[in-house]
């Protein structure tokens, strides 16, 4: 189970930085978000792999899981959130002013046309 | 606590002698006051400035009775102990001594400068940026910590800049300003490192416990390295060989600053230095040659450079370099003698050549020429003038009866007793008559050559004497010249000894100060020295002819040429790493930080230590290859972008189950939140983005980045793997969960976590998110870019609101609060919370939005979200206040138990305040979002009215 979970955000790490990398606004918004969700795996992976232990006190339970990964990641997808968001505004503004959607503001000859 | 001292005896010392830091307090602070005061004219500005530099001089007289008697006075205030910096500062006799010097002459030059700066000058800015000089100059004598007293240095280097530059629309006066500063600059570095290695062989900064490690610094092995550092700063600063040539090209800084900075206080900094760590750092084989020999080399050069200037402040330019190099000469020669003949030369140079610098600027601002070829028999326009200039002079070529001849003979005398270089010793006598003869033909030279030698030629005014004032410091500077020199023992001798001592380190070897000796070896140098200058000068025709055909270097090519070489390897550079190129930064990011990565794993042991693995289900296995396919389509489809925005949202679907499947159910509830928001905004922005992306990058480039993607993979991966083997350390978990039920009154951890124990960061998170949202609003408010694909609306305006949604969404609405609420109110001790019923509530409001018409939704649900964020906020804030009132801190919780009719017994928390506030933002947030980026077009408004 370890080997794979590592795995797992191992590729959603190399999936969200070659997107990253591209050259399309949009794009880099994916691999963004695809970077999120490695790195609150990651953090939440802190805590260990723990099944059936969730971090709500009952009475007569003694083990649970480590709540304070929980805790950041819960922030941590908020903001990620309002990141993307922020980036999608960001990459909407640019074309506005550039007309392009390259993340340098280039203009290419098969960039759409706006109708 | 500063080294050296106990907690009492640094009580009373600060009780007593907490003066002495406001001996350069006063001027750093007066630097306003002559701004203040420029407004009420140039003589309450020149009074004002007075003003504050008496008061520090005042200030050092009162404390200065028990130096004389060997006493040191510290005081200070700790600052950054950890650091090893305090502000202590010491008051002995080397201190003293150019305290007086530093504040003394200032005020003469404030005098001065008084009348020789024209109306036309902003004389404010002028004397305020000579306090800040004043107090930094005081600060480096005084600072009794090594690091305190490198910060007044740089002060000093900076203020001289701005004092240099003082004419700021001279490019000859910015380029000689930058020339110092940098030239300065780099010997404060060198010096900082110096200082650094300094403090850490002798165990402290406080130069009490340095002056006392003399033995340990010179036997350790970093002491030649530290020497050569902090030698590179003093020989920067003082000017000496091959450094001088930032002095002559600084000659264009208005004469005042000449007379203040290069006679008397900056250029004797470095000289100082080497005074201070003399008892630390001398007394070596590698002292004597590297001070003694750049000492005497400089004396020499700079002497014989003097001689060929034919710019009046050049001469006296290179002549203060001669002398810096024979102070430092005779603080490298490195006995206590020469060390007191240093220190006595340092007082005579400076009250010499600063009389010599304003007799300069006298001659230039009365003539307005400072050329030698031009300024000829001056004496019969300003007689007393020129009397005291030459007076002055004859004090630099060390004529008798004036205070010049006595440090000149001391350095003689001690020549004589050399036997520092073995077999060649001989050479020191003659090699100090050389230099004395040099100094006598180019003080011969100021005075025939501008004061007789014919008549003045194409002067641009008629030359008449100066208004007193003007020259009231010169003359008080030659009467001390004369003083001085007539009667030694009664005026400088204790100064001296005092000052002496404290370079020395330990009670002085007898010395005469008298001016007869007797007939003796050293006085026939004297005589050499005089004759054969006025020889020299004699004779000066064919040394000119030499000096024409081999003019002596001037360092500012090669100091430019290297500046230059250094800009253009910095711009070669910039173009290299900072190309305005995005993706060329991202990358270079990413490779930095795998490089970092695998250097970081390479030196632990990050995969070893096991314990034991968990074995796999099925379920999380199929759930898992789900997760690899979606986020492998995600990028193999990302050119389309419609489908790729589909897998983006599988993704993280599956994400939300993993949260789900490792007991993280707040997790996973907030993920499916997020996602379908997510999902709707990327969605909205595809209309106004390209469909698809064009395939641009090279199949090279595809395999770079893939390369490195695939490494930063590997690389985060390991890491996992390496902490997931490992044991956690449960100290923080077992303090939560033992704590959140008694002390922050909910059962789900981690929604008391969020609203109770880290409070103050989840304010600090919902404020970032107001402000993006915010930031989303300004960003798009100038309007959105053409959209890209055609609405289906705009082509079938009947399929507008499918019929279904539109009946669905209303109750729909009702059902979506309720379960908000119901998400919201159990938050505290069962999954839920106001982040997750924000989320829901938002999605609830923008469904109304997507079923129903704009308008008719906007009319109906008439909520601001920025005032939702400013409310949100304002209730957290409020909530975190309301405890201090009952005086605990920020945001302490409080709850108790209720007991409703109907609903039964719960808990009201303080903290569900602060989670209603969370809630209130994350509304405002998303449908400010929502609504930024899918607000309808203009065209389509149009058509609906």
């Amino acid at each position: 189970m370890e080997v794979m979970i590592a795995g797992v955000i191992g590729l959603l790490t190399a999936c969200g930085v070659y997107l990253l990398l591209r050259s399309r606004t949009f794009s880099v918004v994916l691999g963004l978000a695809l970077l999120s969700y490695a790195v609150n795996l990651f953090l939440l992976a802190m805590g260990r792999l723990v099944t059936h232990r969730p971090p709500i006190l009952e009475p007569g339970r003694t083990a649970y899981v480590d709540p304070t990964p929980q805790a950041l990641v819960l922030t941590a997808i908020v903001i990620g959130f309002a990141m993307t968001a922020f980036l999608i505004a960001l990459a909407l503004r640019a074309r506005r002013e550039t007309g392009s959607d390259q993340v340098d503001g280039i203009k290419t000859v098969d960039s759409a046309t706006p109708l | 606590m500063a080294q050296g001292w106990s907690e009492s005896e640094f009580l009373i010392i600060l009780l007593v002698f907490n003066m002495i830091p406001m001996i350069p307090l006063i001027p750093l602070l007066g630097a306003l006051s002559p701004l203040l005061a420029g407004r009420c004219g140039r003589n309450a500005c020149a009074w004002a400035t007075a003003a504050v530099a008496t008061a520090s001089l005042i200030l050092l007289l009162w404390l200065s009775p028990p130096i004389f008697d060997g006493v040191v006075l510290q005081a200070g205030w700790r600052w950054l102990p950890e650091l090893g910096l305090n502000f202590t500062f010491r008051l002995d006799g080397l201190a003293l001594l150019f305290g007086l010097l530093i504040t003394g002459i200032g005020l003469l030059v404030i005098l001065y400068a008084r009348y020789y700066l024209s109306e036309r000058d902003d004389l404010g800015r002028f004397y305020a940026l000579l306090l800040l000089f004043m107090g930094a100059m005081l600060g480096v004598v005084l600072a009794d910590n090594l690091l305190l007293l490198l910060t007044f240095w740089e002060l000093t280097s900076l203020s001289s800049l701005l004092l240099i530059g003082y004419w700021r629309s001279r490019a000859d006066a910015r380029q000689g300003a930058r020339m110092a500063l940098t030239v300065t600059a780099v010997g404060g570095l060198a010096l900082l490192a110096g200082f650094l290695l300094l403090g850490h062989i002798a165990g402290s900064f406080e130069l009490s416990a340095v002056l006392a490690a003399g033995e340990t610094v010179k036997n350790h092995p970093w002491y030649p390295l530290t020497l050569v550092l902090i030698l590179l700063g003093a020989f920067t600063k003082s000017a000496q060989f091959p450094f001088h040539f930032w002095l002559p090209h600084a000659m264009a800084a208005p004469t005042p600053v000449s007379a203040y900075l290069h006679s008397a206080t900056m250029v004797k900094a470095g000289v100082f230095l080497l005074a201070r760590l003399f008892p630390v750092l001398a007394d070596t084989d590698l002292w004597f040659y590297l001070v003694g020999v750049t000492g005497l080399f400089t004396l020499l050069f700079a002497a014989y450079a003097a001689l060929f200037q034919h710019d009046l402040k050049g001469l006296l330019a290179y002549s203060t370099i001669s002398h810096l190099g024979l102070i430092t000469l005779l603080l490298g020669l490195g006995t206590p003698l020469t060390a007191v003949a240093g220190v006595f030369h340092i007082i005579n140079h400076a009250v010499f050549k600063a009389s010599l610098f304003m007799a300069a600027g006298i001659i230039d601002h009365e003539t307005g020429c400072r050329d030698m070829r031009q300024l000829n028999g001056l004496f019969k326009y300003m007689p007393w003038t020129a009397t005291l200039a030459m007076t002055a002079a004859a004090a630099m070529a060390g004529v008798p009866l004036l205070n010049g001849f006595l440090s000149k003979e001391m350095f003689f005398a001690q020549t004589v007793h050399l036997t520092t270089m073995g077999d060649i010793s001989w050479l020191w006598p003659i090699l100090a008559t050389v230099a004395g003869i040099f100094s006598v033909a180019y003080s011969a030279r100021f005075i025939h050559d501008v004061f007789f030698n014919g008549d003045p030629i194409n002067l641009p005014r008629l030359p008449h004497e100066p208004p007193p004032y003007l020259r009231a410091p010169v003359e008080i500077l030659v009467a001390i010249c004369l003083l001085v020199g007539i009667a030694p023992v009664y005026t400088v001798a204790p100064l001296l000894a005092a000052a002496a001592t404290s370079v020395v380190g330990e009670p002085l070897p007898s010395y005469s100060l008298a001016l007869w000796h007797g007939f003796n070896l050293p006085l026939l140098m004297s005589g050499l020295a005089l004759s054969g200058g006025a020889a020299m000068y004699w004779q000066r025709r064919w040394l000119f002819l030499l000096g024409d055909r081999y003019p002596p270097l001037d360092g500012k090519f090669l100091f430019e040429y290297n500046l230059n070489l250094g800009i253009g390897v910095a711009r070669r550079l910039t173009t290299i790493l900072e190309n305005g190129s995005l993706q060329h930064y991202l990358s270079l990011l990413m490779v930095t930080a795998v490089v970092v990565g695998i250097a970081g794993m390479w030196q632990g042991d990050l995969l070893t230590d096991h314990q034991p693995f968990q074995s796999v289900d099925p379920l999380s296995l199929l759930a898992v290859l789900l997760l690899v396919l979606t986020a492998w389509l995600t990028v193999f489809w990302q050119r389309q972008r419609l489908v790729a925005v589909t897998m983006l949202g599988g993704v993280g679907l599956m994400v939300a189950l993993m949260f789900v499947r490792f007991s993280a159910p707040d997790l996973a509830l907030t993920q499916l939140a997020v996602e379908v928001v997510t999902t709707v905004l990327l969605l909205l922005a595809l209309r106004y983005l390209p469909p698809e992306t064009s395939l641009e990058s090279t199949l090279r480039r595809r395999f770079r980045d893939a390369g490195l993607a695939i490494l930063a993979g590997i690389g985060v991966a390991a890491l996992t793997w390496g902490i997931l083997i490992r044991p956690s350390q449960p100290e923080l978990a077992e303090y939560f969960l033992a704590t959140s039920l008694l002390g922050g009154g909910g059962a789900n951890v981690v929604n008391v976590i969020l609203v109770d124990f880290r409070g103050f960061d989840t304010l600090g998170e919902a404020t970032v998110l107001g402000i993006a949202a915010l930031g989303i609003v300004a960003l798009l408010s100038s309007g959105l870019p053409s959209p890209t694909t055609l609405s289906p609306f705009t082509a079938c305006p009947e399929m507008r609101w499918p019929l279904l949604l539109r009946i669905g969404a209303r109750p729909l609405l009702g059902l979506t609060l309720l379960l908000a609420a119901y998400l919201f109110l159990r938050g505290h001790n069962l999954p839920g919370g106001g982040f997750i019923a924000g989320l829901v509530t938002a999605l609830a409001l923008a469904t109304q939005y997507l079923a129903g018409d704009h308008h008719w939704t906007t009319a109906r649900l008439a909520l601001n979200q920025q005032r939702l964020i400013a409310s949100g906020l304002a209730l957290i804030a409020a909530t975190g206040l309301i405890s201090g009132l009952f005086g605990y801190p920020f945001l302490t919780s409080t709850f108790a138990h209720v007991s409703l009719p109907i609903l039964g017994d719960f808990e009201i928390a303080s903290a569900m305040a602060f989670d209603l506030g969370v809630y209130l933002i994350v509304v405002g947030t998303v449908m400010a979002m929502l609504l930024a980026l899918g607000r309808p077009e203009a065209a389509e408004i149009e058509w609906k009215s």
